[in-house]
């Protein structure tokens, strides 16, 4: 447990340093939610009805965005090469990693999102339900974009490939996570979507860390 | 012998780096790689830790592969290379801190910094230091690993006179407290000493 606090610590600190880039997905993700209502129609009925889906594409674009470039500056320094002969197991290091970036750049966005979806006009009362899927899908999300990560490190940038590679994947995340919220729009039951949520993250953060730390190795050659 | 490397070859693409190479050491032995630029010894440092797979062949680490070795064994092997594996945004003592949290190292880390006379650069961001004090920090990372075996790369590029003559004086008491040694050099008169195995690529 101590070096994962460790590996989580470090990344928070050097996050800290470095706040600008660490804030670009969250601007990114201000910014398309907020062109969005500018660019369509006024009227608030409509607005409402993309709002889900707008919401849900920002959050799986602008994860792709924090999660995109992972272990490159461990991999360009040499510590991703000290933390593998290191006796802590890869895939420990590898959820250490993952969760620190989800601390730095996903729940803040997490924190943003009832902020701008009453601007998409969505009831209060929806906005538990979209904080619930939130939580839930977003750490699977952030497993498969370091899964991408971790496939494209020996390249100089990975951005587009990683896209290419994870968004297919993320497809069942992405339908799940917006039917709940347009569950709890339109106030009918929202377990069946949510449970299906918990149970990717679960799928994801068990078996995902052994998927990057055997793509890792094959990166790093 | 516990590092044995047994008709070892690499090619990268068409070219040949090395082919059967043969050699093993026991304990207290230090194997100095020698070659010319561009003949491998960096490869042949990376195949022996486990981070790069040889075209064939065979290398045991007290038994185990270095590329997969058992729980128990994890940590055995220590490898400095090329990259010093500090982060330009923390300080020096930010970053020993956090290896000797990994390694599970306990380590006075003010003596170890002193030492290497870091002391006024113990709390400069990575990033601020000569290429000299950051070759220095990441020899330091050395001292907080239990590891047996060490794997060097050049490891006296970039230091002034006093700084190899304290990383020699490492390696020696390394070799003396029972631990095996791998120095890619092209200086090889410094380490040398009696019993050293001498692998020209």
């Amino acid at each position: 447990m101590a070096p994962f606090l460790s590996i989580v610590d470090r990344d928070v600190r050097i996050a800290a340093r470095r706040l600008s880039e660490a804030a670009n997905p969250l601007l990114f993700f201000v910014i398309v939610t907020t062109l969005f209502p500018l660019a369509l129609s006024p009227s608030s009925d409509e607005i409402r009805e993309v709002g889900t889906g707008v919401l849900w594409v920002s959050t799986l674009l602008s994860s792709l965005l924090a999660l995109e470039g992972l272990f490159r500056s461990d991999a360009d320094d040499g510590s991703l090469e000290q933390l593998m002969l290191s006796p802590v197991p890869l895939g420990v290091t590898v959820l250490a990693k993952i969760t620190a970036h989800w601390l730095i750049t996903i729940l803040p966005l997490i924190a943003l999102v009832p902020i701008l979806a009453l601007s998409y006009s969505m009831p209060i009362t929806a906005l538990p339900t979209m904080f619930y899927a939130l939580m839930l899908a977003t750490p699977t999300l952030s497993v498969l974009v370091a899964l991408g990560a971790a496939l494209t490190v020996s390249l100089r940038r990975g951005g587009a490939i990683v896209g290419l590679l994870v968004l297919p994947l993320t497809a069942p995340v992405l339908i799940f996570g917006t039917r709940a919220t347009d569950f709890g729009l339109h106030d009918q039951p929202t377990a069946g979507p949510l449970y299906l949520l918990a149970a990717l993250a679960a799928l994801a953060l068990a078996l995902g860390p052994i998927a990057i730390a055997a793509a890792l190795r094959v990166g790093m050659e | 012998m516990e590092l044995c490397a047994r008709e070892l070859s690499v090619w990268r693409g068409e070219r040949c780096l090395f082919d059967g190479l043969d050699f093993e050491l026991g304990p207290q032995q230090l194997g100095l790689v020698v070659g010319a630029n561009g003949s491998g010894k960096t490869t042949l440092l990376r195949v022996l830790a486990g981070l790069s797979a040889a075209t064939s062949g065979v290398i045991s680490w007290r038994g185990s592969a270095p590329d997969s070795l058992p729980f128990e064994q994890r940590g055995e092997i220590a490898y400095r290379g090329h990259l010093d594996g500090l982060k330009r945004d923390l300080t020096v003592l930010e970053n020993l801190r956090f290896y000797a949290a990994i390694w599970g190292g306990e380590m006075n880390l003010d003596e170890l910094v002193a030492d290497l006379a870091l002391s006024s650069a113990a709390h400069v961001r990575v990033r601020y230091l000569s290429a000299g004090q950051q070759r220095r920090a990441s020899l330091a990372t050395l001292k907080l690993c239990a590891a047996k075996l060490w794997i060097l790369d050049e490891p006296t590029t970039n230091l002034d006179a006093d700084g190899r003559s304290k990383i020699v004086g490492w390696v020696r008491a390394h070799l003396a407290s029972g631990g095996i040694a791998v120095v890619a050099t092209h200086q090889p008169d410094e380490f040398r000493q009696r019993g050293t195995v001498l692998v020209e690529l």
